[in-house]
């Protein structure tokens, strides 16, 4: 800590830290826009211009940048300088000046940056009456819209874009005032991060095109801290609300987490809250021969009381998409020994024996800011471009790190971000990527390895041998993956800080073992090596912690005796197990309860469906892949299914999934009050199952107050309140009582800053866009004030040392007629629920079986022709689950589908690509892979 | 007693006076143009709506008796999907027509609104929407705006160069 003046006043600042970032951090309002906290500085705007003094007695002074200037001892600066001032706001003047006069029809207006900038420059009356340059704009897909008059060419997207993000497809073209930042034609934006454009841009050219269609200000959103649901990062987000349906998505920062942004998965796939496949009414069939009936909520409980009171035997199926206090409550409602978490019993394995790695292992799991630290990573299996691709975002920060101690050594500040990426030209720290094809992530990679699951395995093991010999040898290993091994074991060993990732998105458990093979290897060897797992879903490690058999024992159970109700919690079964033993599944009970958001293959199949709340609609906890526990907020009542209704005039019957699960005790067993809130879900949870306890801390409690008022989730700005129902009735109708939260579902409330897993939005005087989250944070760019939201439930066992997992799986052999079918995972497409929101539906691949070409022609096939597959019974596939026969037996008989051919060089010999979890492909989405299969021409 | 006798005498010349009440409502009352009455939508000149759904008359109005939801025509014009006032809230401040960046939303000399059901006061965008441009002849939001709309494109607009070329670098 050093002391710099600052309009002749002491002020505390870090030592070399630009002054820029120094002077938002103690709280002045210094306008900028080229500067961005996670880009760093280029001093290309010159808007942030302050007087620097050479000492006491200097009056004159002289104009720096502060961005570009290091904070030193002593240094004595001015921001309140006149000339300074003058300066700042002739620099917006000029970038006004081909300004369009768009503001009224311009998506960014009431949270633009450059508003508030101008504003703050007191730069009030345009000068200018000559002609306004202006430029084409392009059509940049589904996701982003362009609107180039706009721009003021500060350079932040491309520099996010190229330089953060690794895209290629953006650049700034032409030259003087002329310059265009665009694709070098119309086309879909190829990175998968181009959604942060909207929030990177301070002004209009990129904004959110999916808001475009329902456009509301910021200001008229009803928003509330939430988490995305669409990978197992749980990365934070802030939805809004209007008139019912759910808006938009915007990044809520997270320190520890997401930080400054998200993947376009996450802020587009929001729309299936709207999605016409909602279940907004419970429906009923008193047999499976009738169509499913819309009843009344009354109706549907009675019934379902008559079923219960007989003493009826009911088994629970949770989800790992559903909250924890979801699942918690479906658990107490079945019993322990009824619950099963609904996925495959292989799935469940792996996901065990993660969790027994990350609690057992003396190495510890990084949340995502750690992974951007880490300077030697090695990715074994999984393709983190597709399977979570904030973490992808985070590896490209991550081989920053090595050629970053050029720069440290050329006395280059970290800030200065030209300089520092000059003096780095093309040089990456080691970045090791071993998966079953190419990845999207493969540019920055040291060196990559192509394999099946078998042989990725054999490499992670052969390079925990490396580092340490005790680990186990790999009999066999070709020379040429025996050098590799060798390759990156010394990098590990080299690093400061490495890490290993890993996940189940391969499906191999020998694949998961060897990673922690490879990372205890460097603990074991004193090195602070992490390892991180990518887990598929939202709550799959909760989930995981709750305990419960996989859908294959739940077949057991009901063979052994039949259950006369199954329970189903938020879950497609066909998405999670084969189509065949699902059947079995469902055939075997004699009601079927669907408790879901969604209509989907199952809940066809249900005999009552119980509209259940989305992400948006309710509250709860989630795990993500690090272990973190983190609560989401409802964000609005949802509208019932009555014409003409907005915002809960008839609050509608769509529930958490827990108040079913409460009214069905209620009505079975008279378990009145049993919970009346949120957290007394959440308090049983904690009190049952003592690894969960620390959720209770997630996040404040329903009592929590600020001032003795709770926190509201509409800005003092909100309009229409008196009108917005005044088309129904003219009689305003009492704001929605929230008890489950502190959060109040109106204007009124707490009006400063809320602890930060409270902060429904990002907003501070004068500071109406995103950028308004510098007055959150104690130092810019830094946690947020008060510290990260999420609970860490797994922490490591310091200095203990691993024993080594043993089994070493052998070599790919390719077979005669046959190929081992891998799962491609795909950003777009994999996913379930965002595959409903329209934009993400339009970029998703259509099905496709992938083969490297040559086996294709052997086969008499080119790219694009049809091919028939036939895939194995399982019971004899080379799957990983080698014990419980009986789960393995209920497996599929040849099945046969058609698919169109795609060239994909990088496949082995006798390998074969499927997309994984594909809508579009029928049963295909519910097959385990990989799995052996036969290929045929049509 | 002297002031007494005054009090009665200049009240007895007012009797001579020029009479300020008048009988409403057999006889109108002659009101300002700049009177805040009943509110209304106007159309820009070429008869198109002026209201580009921009909320910040919602956003101004201290009362909030104003809800919108914009959308869009195909060519992107941007105009008011519903637009509704609740008069039986609105105190006629006239903020919603300081607030309004394309002159579409004014104020009118008319106040004569009572209704015996309340509901009757709710007014939609077919209540508020008259036929010409109001007080404010000749503003057309959308020929200084930078956007293209149907029949406007880049650089057409009023004080617009002609679009930039990305694929040339001449100067």
């Amino acid at each position: 800590m050093t002391t710099i003046h600052i309009d002749n006043r002491p002020y505390p600042a870090k030592d070399g830290e630009n002054l820029l970032q120094e002077c938002l951090s103690l709280g002045f309002n210094l306008p900028y826009f080229c500067w961005h906290p996670a880009l760093g500085s280029v001093g290309a705007c010159r808007q942030c211009a302050i007087k620097q003094f050479k000492n006491e007695e200097d009056k004159h002074g002289k104009i720096v940048m502060a961005c570009m200037t290091a904070a030193k001892d002593g240094i004595r600066i001015s921001i309140d300088d006149p000339e300074a001032q003058d300066f700042r706001a002739s620099v917006a003047e000029w970038l006004m000046v081909n300004h369009p006069h768009d503001c009224p029809v311009c998506d960014e207006g009431g949270e633009c940056h450059l508003q508030d900038m101008t504003v703050m420059n007191g730069h009030v009356y345009r000068r200018y009456h000559g002609r306004k340059r202006t430029f084409h704009n392009q059509d940049l897909g589904p996701l982003v819209n362009h609107e180039m008059n706009r721009c003021i060419q500060c350079y932040r997207c491309t520099r996010f874009y190229r330089e953060y993000a690794g895209g290629r497809d953006l650049d700034a073209l032409v030259l003087r005032n002329q310059v265009y930042f665009g694709r070098h034609q119309d086309g879909v934006l190829e990175n998968e991060f181009s959604g942060n454009l909207v929030e990177v841009c301070p002004t209009g050219v990129f904004t959110d095109k999916t808001l475009k269609r329902h456009y509301t200000r910021k200001w008229d959103l009803q928003t509330a801290p939430s988490v995305c649901v669409h990978c197992g990062l749980g990365c934070n987000t802030i939805p809004g609300e209007r008139y019912g349906t759910l808006r938009r998505i915007r990044n809520r920062f997270n320190g520890a987490v997401n930080g400054y942004f998200l993947c376009d998965r996450g802020r587009y796939g929001y729309e299936f809250v709207n999605s016409g496949r909602r279940v907004r009414q419970p429906l009923l069939r008193k047999n499976r021969t009738q169509l499913l009936q819309p009843v009344s909520k009354r109706a549907a409980l009675q019934h379902l009381g008559e079923l219960l009171s007989g003493g009826a035997r009911v088994i629970g199926i949770g989800s790992p998409r559903a909250s924890i206090e979801a699942n918690f409550a479906l658990r107490t409602l079945v019993g322990r020994d009824q619950f099963y978490l609904g996925i495959s019993e292989r799935d469940l394995r792996l996901l065990a024996s993660i969790l027994d790695i990350l609690r057992k292992g003396p190495a510890r799991t990084p949340s995502l800011h750690e992974v951007e630290l880490a300077d030697a990573v090695l990715v074994l299996g999984e393709d983190v471009a597709n399977t979570a691709p904030r973490l992808g975002l985070a590896l490209r920060q991550s081989v920053r790190r090595q050629p970053e101690k050029i720069a440290k050594k050329m006395g280059i500040p970290l800030w200065n971000d030209h300089a520092v990426r000059e003096a780095m030209q093309e040089e990456h720290g080691p970045l090791f990527i071993a998966t079953l094809a190419n990845t999207r992530i493969d540019d920055i990679a040291t060196r990559t390895f192509r394999g099946p699951p078998a042989e990725l395995a054999r490499l992670g093991l052969a390079i925990a041998h490396a580092l340490d010999p005790i680990a186990p040898q790999v009999p066999g290993l070709s020379d040429t993956a025996q050098a590799l091994a060798g390759a990156i074991a010394e990098k590990l060993k080299a690093a400061e800080r490495p890490l290993v990732i890993s996940g189940i998105g391969c499906g191999d458990k020998a694949v998961v073992e060897a990673a922690a093979n490879v990372t205890w290897a460097l603990c074991n060897m004193g090195r602070p090596a992490e390892f991180c797992y990518v887990v598929p879903e939202c709550n799959s490690l909760g989930a995981m912690m709750l305990g419960g058999g996989s859908l294959e024992t739940a077949l057991e159970a009901m063979n052994d005796a039949a259950a006369d109700i199954l329970v189903i919690l938020e879950n497609d079964l066909y998405r999670r197990a084969d189509a065949a033993l699902v059947d079995r599944l469902l055939a075997a009970a004699r009601h079927i309860v669907m408790i879901d958001h969604i209509e989907h293959t199952t809940s066809a199949k249900a005999d009552m469906v119980l509209p259940a709340a989305a992400f948006a609609e309710a509250d709860g906890t989630l795990v993500n892949n690090e272990g973190r526990a983190q609560r989401f907020f409802q964000v609005f009542v949802p509208r019932g299914e009555i014409e003409g209704d907005i915002r809960g005039d008839t609050p509608g019957d769509i529930q958490e999934s827990w108040r079913w699960m409460r009214d069905i005790m209620v009505v079975g067993r008279g378990d009145e009050g049993q919970w009346s809130s949120l957290d007394d879900v959440t308090a049983a949870c904690a009190a049952v199952i003592p690894s969960l306890e620390p959720i209770l801390r997630a996040a404040p409690s329903a009592a929590f107050r600020m001032d003795g008022q709770k926190i509201p989730r509409e800005s003092h700005r909100y309009s229409g309140r008196t009108v917005m129902h005044a088309n129904v009735s003219i009689h305003e109708p009492e704001q929605p009582q929230d008890p489950d939260t502190a959060l109040a579902f109106s204007m009124e409330g707490y009006s400063g800053h809320p602890p930060p897993s409270l902060i429904p939005r990002f907003w501070a005087p004068g500071w109406n866009s995103i950028q308004a989250l510098n007055k959150f944070q104690d130092e810019v760019g830094g946690p947020l004030s008060g510290g990260d939201p999420g609970e860490r439930l797994i922490e490591p066992t310091p200095g203990k040392k691993a024993a080594y997992f043993e089994n070493i799986p052998a070599g790919f052999e390719p077979r005669v007629g046959e190929w081992l079918l891998l799962p491609l995972h795909h950003i777009f497409g994999s996913e379930e629920l965002s595959i409903l929101a329209p934009g993400v539906a339009e970029l998703s691949v259509q099905p496709y079986l992938a083969l490297n070409p040559e086996d294709a022609s052997n086969l008499g096939l080119t790219d694009g022709d049809e091919v028939q597959l036939r895939l194995r019974a399982q019971a004899d596939a080379q799957v990983d689950v080698k014990a419980d026969d009986s789960a393995n037996t209920t497996a599929t008989t040849a099945e046969v589908f058609r698919l169109p051919l795609r060239f994909k060089p990088e496949l082995l010999h006798g390998t074969a690509g499927l997309p994984a979890g594909l809508t579009g492909m029928g049963n295909l989405a519910g097959v385990a892979l990989p799995a052996w299969g036969e290929l045929k021409k049509v | 007693m002297w002031n007494s006798l005054k009090t009665m005498w200049i009240v007895f010349l007012h009797m001579f006076h020029r009479r300020a009440t008048i009988q409403y409502p057999d006889e109108k009352p002659n009101i300002p143009p700049r009177w805040r009455g009943r509110i209304i939508l106007s159309r820009d000149p070429d008869g198109e709506e002026r209201c580009v759904a921009c909320y910040l008359c919602a956003a101004a109005c201290p009362v909030d008796c104003i809800a919108l939801q914009a959308t869009e025509d195909e060519h992107e014009r941007r105009y008011p999907e519903f637009f509704r006032i609740n008069f039986s809230r609105c105190i006629f401040c006239g903020y919603c027509e300081e607030a309004c960046p394309t002159d579409a939303i004014q104020l009118t000399p008319d106040f004569e609104m009572g209704e015996y059901n309340r509901k009757n006061l709710v007014y939609e965008k077919e209540d508020l929407l008259i036929d010409g441009p109001g007080k404010y002849p000749g503003y057309n939001f959308y020929r200084v705006a930078g956007i293209t709309i149907g029949g406007k494109n880049k650089g057409e607009a009023e004080n617009e160069a002609p679009p930039v070329d990305p694929h040339s670098l001449l100067p």
